[in-house]
């Protein structure tokens, strides 16, 4: 932890390895096994498949790494994804455009994220019980709005949209691809991007330094609740139904990816990149175990064997982790 | 707005609500829930009531314990599931009630102990460590039931769950016992203040020669027993057992605990006021019942309940001065 690359120092191969989260590995070992497994493995159709699989998952734990670095963390993303679909597709049903359900998808994360943001921020309350607070409400809230049973029958232009492909590349691997180019330039890029770092790193100091920390600390979750409120397109699209309780569990894997990227509750260590890559590798993992058909019940365990050999695997090298910069 | 206020990451102390309140809160749903339902203030209601509140508290009670150390235990409801239906199917096997209940209290305290191992040795939080737990005890319980339910039991075994004892439901025993138990192991003993210590300040601890590691297996330990025992009572009131149990207790639990006063940040908080917690929790579900709201309301009701018990606190202490 003391050998920090700093900006601007100089990068050689050897330390360039040694950043790379431990679960790098684990993907490159998983990849070879099931193609020689499966031959089939690394067709362009299972390739593009899991692609689609992984641009939901990336939607949420995208803005999750940002939370995870000031050391928080939101539990509520799972069920938010579910009531923001439920709200979106009850909308659609009742004649509204697609555009204004998407304003009132909006609308409901700006809501959930400032009320996460305002009690985690500004009143210092721990993160991850006013997040499964939060998770309460947004489950409850579906559960009470459907009565428990999916809503179908909204315009298939969202089908369309999720199974439409440009140039061979499914559209929702380009809006993933697209979200982590501006979460790319929000981190690294610009004013905004340093604090969310500093916040996580040490909120006092960044505060003393005359910049409003807890306002960057609430964004944060507002910026994690919205992106993930519109992401519900991607889940309505997928499933073609809105059901109350579909995405319950998401948060985990959303959570699972950005901890097996090498992103850590402490000291606003972390990698959006790395994110990427423990998206593909539980997505990776769930293909190849649905290929071998083992229950998706047991694919959640395997996910959290997952979790733990990473974490293992970076506790055993000495690995500088923190990340100014590219 | 912002130089007002106190250095920010540090932990707001926290002011519980006084007991007076809670007992406050408790008589006046039940007059009033009386006032609309002639049924509800009878003794057969309230021992029903308290049977419901019992397994409430006893999920909430280890995780009293965990986080007045400092820590906090999301596996607890998928742990109660694991424990339910591996109990369930070993009695099913066996006949012997014996046999399931070593098998619910073993497993408890197994994962319960595999929490505390990961937090103290991946160095991970508490949180991420039984949040995982959480999916994977709850991963494992859906694949070994494979969608079946097992039910029927042995009138031995049901006894823990709907029998009486001197008039009284065994479940309500149970409570007072763990109850009592609990409460002399927080103010009576050497380790229960230790306890304490650790989560007012785990550096002084461990400074002061407190051994945190063992201390912290200790109430995960505690915190998985716990749910095993709940896991228990549950299917033998239930007379059946499916993997879909345990989850919806957590949210409830950590209401209770909240709204018990037990401060969040670790070092301050009571077994009694976890009790007076779960009793208002599930007067709270009483009532709701009453005035007819729909099941599905309920976990948005208790995210509510916990929001506001956070922020009660949280401006409680803001007003007693930073």
């Amino acid at each position: 932890m003391s050998d920090q690359t700093l900006p601007g120092s100089p990068v050689t191969v050897g330390g360039y390895l040694a950043r790379v989260p431990g679960v790098a590995f684990i993907l490159l070992a998983m990849v070879v096994a099931f193609q020689i497994g499966n031959p089939r493995f690394l067709s362009i159709t299972n390739l593009s498949n899991v692609g689609l699989q992984a641009s939901l998952l990336l939607m949420l734990a995208l803005p999750m790494t940002l939370v995870i670095l000031t050391s928080g963390l939101d539990l509520s993303v799972g069920a938010l994804i579910g009531l923001a679909a439920v709200i979106i597709a009850t909308l659609l049903v009742a004649g509204w455009s697609i555009f204004s359900a998407l304003a009132a998808a909006v609308a409901l994360g700006l809501v959930v994220g400032l009320l996460n943001g305002f009690m985690i921020s500004y009143l210092a309350l721990p993160a991850f019980v006013v997040t499964l607070g939060t998770m309460g409400l947004c489950e409850g809230l579906a559960l009470a709005l459907t009565n428990g049973e999916p809503i179908g029958g909204f315009t298939p232009a969202l089908e369309a949209f999720y199974r439409a492909a440009v140039f061979g590349i499914p559209v929702p691997v380009l809006v993933a691809a697209a979200f982590y180019g501006l979460l790319y330039l929000v981190l690294y890029r610009t004013r905004f991007g340093i604090y969310i770092f500093a916040v996580g790193g040490n909120k006092d100091a960044v505060h003393l330094a005359g910049i409003r920390a807890n306002l960057v600390h609430m964004a944060v979750y507002v910026v994690c609740s919205v992106s993930v409120a519109l992401s519900a397109v991607l889940l309505l699209g997928r499933t073609n139904s809105a059901h109350p309780t579909v995405a319950v569990g998401m948060e985990f894997e959303a959570i699972a990816a950005v901890v097996l990227g090498g992103t850590s509750f402490e000291k606003g260590q972390g990698w959006l990149f790395g994110t990427v890559l423990g998206v593909l590798a539980i997505t990776v993992l769930r293909n190849g175990l649905n290929v071998l058909s083992v229950e998706p019940s047991l694919q959640v365990v395997c996910v959290g064997v997952l979790l733990i050999a990473a974490l293992l695997i970076d506790r055993n090298r000495k690995r500088p982790v923190a990340r100014i910069t590219e | 707005m912002t130089t007002l206020q106190a250095p920010v990451s540090t932990a707001l102390p926290a002011v519980p609500v006084p007991m007076l309140v809670r007992l406050a809160i408790i008589v006046v749903i039940c007059v009033a829930l009386s006032l609309i339902s002639p049924a509800f203030a009878t003794i057969d209601n309230a021992l029903n009531l308290l049977r419901q509140a019992s397994l409430l508290f006893l999920v909430a009670s280890g995780l009293t314990l965990v986080i007045i150390g400092g820590g906090l235990d999301l596996s607890i409801g998928a742990n109660l599931t694991l424990c339910a239906c591996l109990s369930a199917s070993v009695i099913k096997l066996t006949g012997q009630p014996v046999a399931g209940v070593a098998v619910a209290l073993g497993c408890g305290t197994l994962v319960g102990l595999t929490n505390g191992l990961l937090i103290n040795r991946l160095k991970i939080p508490a949180f991420l460590a039984t949040f995982g737990m959480l999916w994977v005890a709850q991963g494992i319980a859906y694949w070994f039931m494979a969608g079946q339910v097992i039910y029927g039991f042995p009138a031995a075994f049901r006894f823990f769950g709907g029998g009486f004892w001197l008039g009284v439901p065994v479940p309500i025993w149970v409570m007072l016992a763990v109850g009592a138990g609990c409460l002399i192991f927080l103010t009576r003993t050497t380790i229960g203040r230790e306890v304490y210590v650790m989560g007012a300040n785990e550096a002084a601890a461990s400074l002061s020669g407190i051994p945190i590691a063992r201390r912290r297996m200790l109430l995960y330990a505690l915190s998985g027993f716990a749910a095993g025992l709940a896991a228990l009572i549950y299917v033998a009131r239930l007379n059946a057992a499916e993997p879909g149990i345990g989850e919806p207790l957590l949210l409830p639990a950590i209401a209770a605990v909240l709204v018990g006063g037990t401060s969040l940040f670790g070092g301050s908080g009571s077994i009694l006021g976890t009790l007076s917690g779960a009793v208002i929790l599930t007067l709270i579900v009483a009532a709701l019942n009453l005035l007819n709201v729909g099941s599905a309301w309920h976990p948005f009701v208790t995210g509510a309940v916990i929001l506001l018990a956070m922020l009660t606190d949280a401006f409680a202490a803001r007003r007693a001065g930073h």
